[in-house]
């Protein structure tokens, strides 16, 4: 039923298949609005901070919508990869949460404070920041397999805490930072612009740096990662990827320098972001919890898996309609006085 | 688990949901309270109408948000905390609360932003949809909440599988358990009588001020008749909910009333100390009688002690017994000023019975205080088990260490305080300035809504055609 070449379009697949997306909507959504958090005391004044913020301010919320979809979606239809995970992963996972509750305050709260806006200011990067840091531990906790017997998690509370977790949840925070940048040079003018330009010119070359340098020590973690992706033929077949990655970043190099396209890097940072994704999932399957718990072994009856399914194929689509409406509507640059509104 | 990291989590659980409960309930009654302010301004073009709804829709909008902040906490808190109790339930609860997170977001968030913004930009009848669609959208995010809990009290439509979790056999079974009825009825009401005692609240406040506006009164009135009509009707509920939770969970009840020994016309005990190591209830004023009159509806009537169960299937009998007579005894007082208020509205007094407004003033916060209580009741009392008689509350924690939870714990209680802390300060300064005649829609604010807004996309697209020429 499993293996890496046989895909097979049951219930399961299909579910893990949502989940997969879902969590890479909120990725590459909510990973830009993190970064102009991460970014934001690269601004200065309120002019520029309430560009910045007004850039986003429309959607950020939609897009954390993904989080609560993946997060539910697995402990509805993987119960056990959410039973282990989570223990596995705890302080992150609080972390992450509670940065977030932080952020989306600070966004609602910095618009009705007067004296206390700065504060807002500091919450609002720090809150970014941290959870930004968070996720990418998570994905490093991840890809460096946890520690399961049975039916639970059975490593220590600090397993998480490795050299490679803190390079994956750096390499995020300026992955985000980068994302952000990008989204800024779409959407704002003049200084702003000017500046996101400045910032996103280093960020570039780092980022693709530090992607070459997980993907290159992923391969040490674990056996069947090197087979994977060094074992003859198969690195023909997942070859296209490292080389179409590295393609893109050289490209989005160049339109940072030569600074005439305004919409490009955005799209080729995302399409970075996307490549990688797609990469991580290569090295996943078909385990849901790596190494330890495959995605049938996971997955709930088959009942409960068809019950929410005809829910979410309804809803799912409806979701991506109007989110896709409401990114349309808000198409085109910020103006300074507060833009849309 | 070690004993320690497990009360630490049920700390954590209580001490989360505790403070998310109260956001969602005042979301439930407002959202319909806005719909109904809504359906008044349509119908009958007075403005009043449509200045409280601007006035209650920005505290909505801040209250709102903090549910659904507190609300991905809860979340992740299964899978936290209780991860062998996500593992076994999952395949169960997990669709329920799926489709919670579905429906809600589909509904809420997607007419939110017409609701808050779409004044002057959307047509009235239009603007009225969305907001009946938001009150809509919160009582069935009530509906998958309550079905969630409710089986886990009164489970049924499962079976067990070799690796010892619930699966489904009848999804129409798991949905609508015996109590699910019963505590849906009670939950909503709630929610209605909790924001009643609120409005009704600010509307006093402002009276005693001396600012008796046509809106303030409007309001104050408004919220006096859902009180007046409301409460009894919930006691009533409670009531039939107790009837059903004698029938299904007998232990929670003699925990709640206090009884030890099984007993022929038990009598009810109004105050006392319920005292588990001497096995009696100390201290205690009862009624003869009628303990047994309530629940059994005959003078000597049959009540079962909590003798009849092992020790160590005891609830801990003080927190459901005092909680419970916290809710009763608010519930009885807004019943009774229910009636105070109508007898004032006989003769005309509603507006300048300063002591009426002292007392709707000092019940504003009644609801939030009984709705936590009527929780730690039902919550408390069903221990020691997660899933009634089926899975404890010890077998369902996570393999995680005492100093994880407690760290956590800190950090939860250290943000929740500052966070929502802020965020009542600012519903706080909302409430504190009475509703103008033409109440401004919205402050100067990202056209945005908590959740997501299509909506907002909508309008502003709207606002810029009105703009060209």
């Amino acid at each position: 039923m499993s293996g890496v070449s046989g895909l097979t379009f049951d219930l399961p697949t299909i579910w893990a298949g949502l989940i997969a997306f879902a969590v890479l909507a909120y990725v590459v959504l909510d990973g830009f609005d993190l970064g102009l958090g991460v970014l934001f005391p690269f601004f200065k004044g309120k002019a520029e901070r309430d560009e910045v913020m007004n850039s986003v301010a429309p959607v950020w919320d939609g897009n954390e919508t993904w989080l609560v979809l993946g997060g539910g979606g697995l402990f509805a239809v993987f119960p056990l990869a959410y039973a282990i995970i989570m223990p596995a992963l705890y302080p992150l996972v609080i972390g992450m949460l509670l940065a977030l509750a932080f952020r989306g305050v600070a966004f609602e709260f910095r618009f009705r404070a007067d004296r206390s806006a700065p504060l807002w200011d500091w919450a609002f990067w720090a809150g970014s920041t941290f959870a930004a840091l968070c996720q990418g531990m998570m994905l490093g906790a991840l890809v460096q397999g946890i520690k399961v017997s049975g039916r639970a998690y059975a490593g220590g509370p600090l397993d998480w805490l490795t050299p490679f977790s803190l390079l994956t949840g750096v390499a995020l925070v300026l992955g985000y930072a980068l994302l952000g940048a990008c989204w800024l040079i779409y959407k704002t003018e003049h200084a702003v612009l000017r500046r996101a330009f400045r910032l996103a010119r280093p960020l570039a070359p780092t980022v693709l740096l530090l992607i070459a340098a997980i993907s290159l020590w992923t391969p040490f973690l674990h056996q069947d990662y090197w087979t994977l992706w060094f074992g003859w033929p198969r690195d023909l077949l997942f070859a296209p990827l490292p080389i179409a990655c590295g393609a893109l970043g050289l490209w989005l190099i160049k339109f940072l320098r030569e600074e005439e396209r305004e919409g490009a890097p955005f799209l080729l940072a995302m399409a970075i972001f996307i490549l990688c994704y797609v990469g991580i999932g290569i090295s996943f399957h078909p385990y849901i919890v790596p190494r330890a718990v495959t995605i049938h072994e996971a997955a709930a009856p088959e009942s409960s898996l068809a019950f929410l399914l005809a829910g979410a194929s309804v809803l799912i689509p409806v979701i991506l309609i109007y989110t896709g409406y409401a990114y349309w509507v808000f198409r085109g640059k910020t103006n300074a006085a507060g833009g849309y509104h | 688990m070690t004993t320690t990291a497990l009360e630490l989590a049920r700390l954590q659980f209580a001490f989360t949901v505790a403070f998310h409960i109260v956001f969602p309930a005042l979301s439930i009654g407002l959202a319909s309270y806005l719909a109904v302010l809504d359906g008044l301004w349509n119908l009958t073009k007075r403005t009043v109408y449509l200045d409280l709804f601007n006035y209650w829709k920005k505290i909505f909008a801040i209250g709102f948000g903090m549910g659904v902040v507190s609300g991905l906490v809860m979340s992740y808190q299964f899978g936290t905390n209780w991860s062998v109790f996500s593992d076994k339930t999952g395949p169960v609860l997990g669709p329920l609360m799926g489709y919670e997170v579905l429906t809600a977001f589909f509904l809420e968030a997607g007419f939110l932003g017409v609701m808050l913004f779409g004044e002057g930009r959307v047509s009235p009848k239009l603007r009225l949809f969305a907001s009946c669609m938001v009150a809509l959208g919160t009582a069935i995010s009530a509906f998958w909440i309550v079905a969630v809990n409710s089986w886990m009290q009164t489970p049924q439509g499962h079976a067990l599988n070799a690796a010892g979790q619930f699966v489904p056999q009848d999804w129409l079974k798991i949905v609508f358990t015996p109590s699910f009825p019963y505590r849906f009825v009670h939950m909503v009401l709630a929610a209605y009588l909790t924001t009643a005692f609120a409005v009704g609240g600010v509307a006093a406040l402002h009276l005693l001020r001396g600012r008796a506006t046509p809106q303030v009164k409007t309001m104050f009135s408004m919220a006096l008749w859902m009180a007046a009509l409301v409460a009894p009707v919930q006691i009533l509920a409670g009531d039939m909910h107790g009837l059903n939770t004698l029938e299904h969970q007998p232990a929670k009840v003699a925990a709640m009333e206090g009884h030890f020994d099984s007993q022929d016309g038990a009598p009810l005990i109004l105050f006392g100390w319920p005292d588990m190591a001497k096995e009696k209830v100390e201290y205690e004023i009862a009624i003869p009688h009628l303990g047994a009159v309530i629940l059994t509806h005959s003078w000597n009537g049959r009540l079962r002690g909590l003798k009849e169960w092992p020790r160590d299937q005891w609830p801990p009998v003080p927190l459901p017994f005092l909680s419970f007579r916290i809710m009763v005894a608010l519930g009885f007082a807004m019943a009774g000023f229910g009636l105070w208020s109508l007898v004032a509205r006989w003769r005309g007094r509603l507006y300048d019975n300063r002591l009426l407004h002292r007392a709707a003033l000092a019940l504003g916060p009644s609801g939030f205080v009984a709705i936590v209580a009527g929780w730690t009741t039902t919550e408390t009392g069903r221990q020691p088990y997660t899933v009634y008689g089926l899975l404890t509350t010890a077998q369902s924690a996570s393999p995680v260490q005492a100093s994880a939870v407690g760290a956590s714990l800190i950090a939860f209680v250290l943000v929740y305080f500052a966070l929502f802390g802020m965020g009542l300060y600012y519903m706080g300064k909302l409430m504190n300035r009475p509703p103008l005649p033409h109440e401004p829609s919205l402050p100067p604010a990202p056209a945005h809504a908590t959740g997501l807004t299509p909506a907002a996309g909508l309008i502003v697209e709207g606002a810029d055609r009105e703009a060209r020429p």
